[in-house]
């Protein structure tokens, strides 16, 4: 079908793009490859030298590290279970008929406006402070002790936090999903007296199925490297260490370059293989 | 035939949907209320929703301190800039991949979505001796490129997903009337893309606006953007609520607005290819 | 066409910053408390008097570090002045990266910066940071509880003496804590409290040969101490307590006692935001039964040069002007004598003016009190009190201290957090080849 000439000129056209990305992943990666095999402490001078593998076996050897692979998967799959769950339910809410949906779909995606920084300090300050947190005092209005949040519920805070910034996200998403549906179908179902369950898990769970996807897919793109949540709240404290703020720990705080690098090189591969399990789901699905 | 709603049932899914709604939209509600308290109101107990003196000085206070304007117009240049350059580097691409698919082009798509998955902390240091080697640190020109290419995978997948709903007969149909590859673009695709590319641009200038990490590393002073601006307010001595909360709403205030005037075409163009 | 525009934006950008650099214009970085943003208030006073002109960085204290930390090691060049602490000076002074500041003027007295201070912020006798306002740390408590439980403070108690009073002074049903410590993850926060108390029970970070000590009975007495006292008598939630959660809750009346930064003193006693200002007594920081070193820290907030600054003289004339006597009258004109930076300046204390101010006596004890060479009953390789002036410190102290949170948070015991943090420390040192 396409000529050789048009296959040149979409090449001509996708190379500015290529190139760029290329540039992008390559450059810091070679760097970060480079620094990898270093031993590279900025406070110490500087570049002491070839270390060979000694920074990678150093960073899993940590005690630190399966520890925060642990933290790094159950923020990405609590985030996308709760994302998900709650962005079908909304989707199916909001497709109803009501009175002022525009504004009530304002409401609901407004979360996503809001900076990582903003949404963190005003959870972390304003809401799960246990004394003056508006959390706290409705607990304590109804006769319970509030709860510490961050350090004694600190996974499930982050978890909340982020999920409250990314369920608009998941909803947007599921919403134009659920309103391409054949509302005939539905209808036809609900004349056959199939009940509201069976429709669900029949007619309208699989159509979603492949925004779904897309959904986890870009979500998990995002979630492996938040970033500002953590640093805010618990600053890594009480179990919510995740690589990407290890390697932080590592880069900043210990001032070992080397080291992080090797932990952002074992990043990259978690990435990829996060990322090639994903695509082989998403690729099916994507299929056109 | 149209589905017979009933009032009944009506009233009670909007009930329920302003329910949750407002539920949802409380923290950013409870902010904005908060920043008209005196920092003594703010941390009353028990908490005060209406019933207080509303007051500006926050807001003065936090201008006072820093020129809000210039970390403003800063976001603005960045966002916009790195936005409308995604989308000048990414629609040929985009296009390329949609209608002139080879064997090839998912990978190609799915390996520039990998690049995303680069955890920005451990290149920090890589980053920032060639920013230095560039002369790139703290200026908007700097940013920009970076967020473009930061961005850039998410704005290339998602034109080439509007793209393909675009139906090939028209292409078909212009080229037999002898149209060139430039007329092609111009006069077909892109006003049948236009509503795609504006959810694009929309949602890369929110993700542009809120990326904290390399807006706050790379900058200093000439760059800085609303990012900066709310990392001094973060935690000073003493637990001001109320002025933590105003510099919130000003850091938000932007962009919440922006998203609110057009909802519509985020609603409508954040597909991502999920509906078919 | 964008390279073109690019090209142009970036020319014109290289003209607008050299057009400031004719107007002589200085980079300040610089943390969002109190005192800096009172001196960011003043700044125009300065460009008045010198024509330079300030542009200020101001960021919240862990943004601030990765900043100028980042900055310094590449030698970016961002900031002419950088503010940094006790920690960091000697670490980059003795890298070269600061700019010794020496040759102040006669006017400036540079004799006149407390010993403890200028002592800590200098490498090998060379001064590399100005002291903007320093600090110990000393007890703040409420005067009526304490009359109200029947104790009467002592000038210089001891812990036991303290955990009795905390433990008289609580009262759950009024919210009135005995004692409120911080208990917050990070080396400046919690890590350092726990370090002095650590200090107080005769413990120790190293030995001589650089060895960990968390396995030694010093240290599981310290911290199974604090855990208990802080059970019976401390608020709830208190692993996430650091200095503002515990400011906050002292000025609404919610403790009896608060062991924490001197420079506090002047918050809690400041009618406008504290609800118990007319209340609040001082007293030397504890030390357990039979230890001579007492729970007292010494941080200094300084200004300092980055080496290669363009602006170094620019930059030097304002910090002669922010660290001066000037700067101090300038601000008790204004302010009052309440709130000027304290801590940095012996004239300070001779001061008639500011002999009346509560606190000024105690403030100045406390850091007297406070020996940087010699921070421990046993002897040690390192200088620095609550902190190890070593580059790794940071990063150590920093995971230490969660693993102490986890146990505030009633997350794991004494004895396992002690055994992991004396097994990661171990780890570090090892790596970084001591």
């Amino acid at each position: 079908m396409a000529t050789q000439h048009s296959r040149s000129v979409a090449r001509l056209m996708m190379a500015p793009a290529v190139v760029l990305l290329l540039g992008w992943m390559l450059v810091p990666l070679t760097m970060t490859l480079y620094f990898s095999f270093k031993k590279y402490l900025p406070l110490r001078g500087g570049d002491l030298g070839w270390v060979g593998f000694d920074n990678y076996i150093r960073f899993v050897s940590s005690s630190a590290f399966w520890p925060a692979v642990q933290a790094t998967l159950v923020i990405v799959g609590g985030v996308l279970v709760i994302t998900v769950v709650l962005g079908v339910l909304m989707a199916m809410l909001l497709d109803q008929p009501m009175w002022g949906q525009g504004v009530v779909r304002i409401l609901v995606i407004a979360p996503f406006f809001v900076m990582p920084t903003v949404s963190a300090l005003v959870w972390k300050n304003m809401f799960m402070d246990p004394v003056n947190g508006l959390l706290a005092h409705l607990w304590r209005f109804f006769g319970a002790e509030p709860i510490s949040w961050l350090s004694e519920a600190s996974m499930t805070s982050i978890v909340m936090i982020v999920s409250w910034q990314w369920l608009p996200f998941a909803t947007l998403i599921l919403l134009t999903a659920i309103q391409s549906l054949d509302s005939e179908q539905l209808e036809a179902a609900e004349m056959d007296g199939a009940p509201p369950l069976k429709r669900f898990y029949h007619i309208i769970l699989p159509h979603l199925s492949r925004a779904i996807t897309i959904v986890i897919l870009i979500q998990t793109i995002f979630l492996l490297s938040i970033f500002a949540e953590i640093f805010v709240t618990t600053g890594g404290a009480f179990g919510t260490r995740t690589l990407t703020y290890l390697i932080f720990q590592r880069v900043l705080e210990s001032q070992n370059v080397g080291l992080g690098s090797a932990g952002g090189v074992y990043a990259i591969i978690l990435a990829n293989i996060v990322a090639i399990f994903l695509m082989r789901i998403v690729g099916k699905n994507l299929d056109a | 035939m149209a589905r017979a709603v009933t009032t009944r049932r009506k009233s009670f899914n909007t009930a329920l949907a302003w329910a949750v709604g407002l539920l949802i939209f409380f923290p950013i509600l409870w902010t904005i209320l908060t920043s008209f308290k005196t920092e003594a109101q703010a941390i009353a107990s028990p908490p005060l929703f209406l019933n207080f003196n509303w007051t500006l000085e926050n807001y003065a206070i936090v201008q006072e301190r820093s020129d809000y304007m210039r970390f403003l117009w800063n976001s603005v240049i960045i966002a916009g800039g790195s936005t409308l350059l995604g989308v000048i580097v990414a629609v040929p691409a985009a296009w390329a991949m949609a209608f002139v698919p080879s064997k090839r082009t998912k990978d190609i798509l799915l390996w520039m979505l990998s690049t995303k998955m680069l955890p920005a902390v451990g290149v920090l240091y890589p980053i920032y001796l060639l920013f230095i080697r560039l002369g790139l640190l703290d200026t908007r020109g700097g940013l920009v490129v970076v967020l473009m290419l930061i961005n850039l995978p998410i704005i290339v997948w998602m034109l080439y997903t509007y793209f393909r709903e675009i139906p090939g007969e028209i292409l078909e149909a212009a080229r037999m009337d002898g149209a060139t590859l430039k007329e092609e673009i111009l006069h077909i695709l892109t006003p049948m893309a236009v509503p795609g590319i504006a959810s694009t641009v929309l949602l890369n200038f929110i993700l542009a606006w809120n990326e904290a990490f390399w807006t706050l590393n790379l900058t200093a002073v000439d760059a800085a953007p609303l990012t900066a601006f709310i990392a001094s307010y973060s935690s000073p001595e003493g637990l001001f609520f109320a002025k933590l909360s105003a510099a919130s709403t000003m850091a938000i205030a932007p962009i919440l607005i922006l998203g609110w005037f057009s909802q519509k075409q985020l609603v409508r163009g954040l597909t991502f290819g999920a509906v078919k | 066409m964008y390279l073109k525009n690019a090209l142009r934006a970036a020319t014109a950008l290289t003209f607008v910053a050299t057009a400031a650099a004719h107007a002589q214009s200085i980079t300040i970085a610089t943390v969002n408390n109190g005192d800096m943003i009172r001196m960011q208030g003043y700044t125009d006073k300065f460009t008045e008097a010198t024509g330079i002109d300030v542009e200020w960085v101001t960021l919240e204290e862990n943004v601030l570090r990765q900043r100028v930390t980042t900055d310094i090691t590449t030698k970016g060049g961002q900031f002419d002045i950088m503010t940094i602490g006790m920690y960091e000076t000697p670490i980059w002074g003795a890298n070269d990266w600061l700019v010794p500041l020496d040759g102040m003027s006669a006017e400036y007295d540079v004799g006149d910066l407390l010993p403890a201070m200028a002592g800590g912020l200098s490498h090998e006798g060379t001064l590399y940071a100005a002291p903007f306002y320093g600090e110990s740390s000393m007890i703040m408590y409420r005067t009526d509880l304490m009359e109200k439980a029947g104790l009467e403070m002592p000038e210089a108690p001891t812990w036991q003496f303290i955990r009795e009073a905390a433990a008289a002074m609580t009262d759950r049903d009024n919210d009135i804590n005995g004692i409120c410590l911080r208990g917050k993850a990070g080396w400046g926060e919690g890590g350092a409290f726990i370090t002095v108390t650590g200090n107080s029970f005769g413990a120790r970070w190293f030995d001589e040969n650089w060895k960990p000590q968390f396995d030694q009975p010093e240290w599981k007495e310290a911290l199974t101490f604090f855990v208990d006292m802080m059970g019976e008598s401390g608020p709830a939630g208190y692993a996430t307590n650091g200095f503002n959660e515990n400011l906050s809750l002292f000025q609404q009346g919610k403790c009896g006692m608060w062991i924490d930064a001197t420079v506090a003193a002047s918050f809690v006693t400041n009618p406008n935001d504290s609800t118990v200002a007319d209340k609040v007594g001082f007293a030397l920081a504890p030390n357990s039964e039979g230890v001579d070193k007492r729970a007292n820290w010494l941080w200094a907030w300084a200004l300092a040069i980055p080496a290669g600054t363009q602006q170094e003289d620019a930059a030097k004339q304002f910090i002669e002007w922010a660290t001066s006597k000037d700067y101090i009258e300038l601000v008790a004109e204004n302010e009052g004598w309440a709130n000027v930076p304290p801590g940095a300046r012996t004239s300070l204390y001779e001061n008639d003016n500011y002999k009346d101010i509560p606190f000024a006596q105690m403030t100045l004890k406390s850091i007297l009190a406070a020996d940087p060479q010699n921070c421990c009953a046993q002897p040690t390789p390192y200088t620095g009190i609550q902190f190890v002036a070593i580059p790794e410190f940071a990063g150590i102290a920093t995971q230490v201290s969660q693993e102490f949170s986890a146990v505030y948070a009633g997350q794991q015991t004494v004895d396992e957090a002690l055994a992991k943090a004396q097994a990661f420390t171990a780890e570090e040192m090892e790596a970084a080849g001591y």
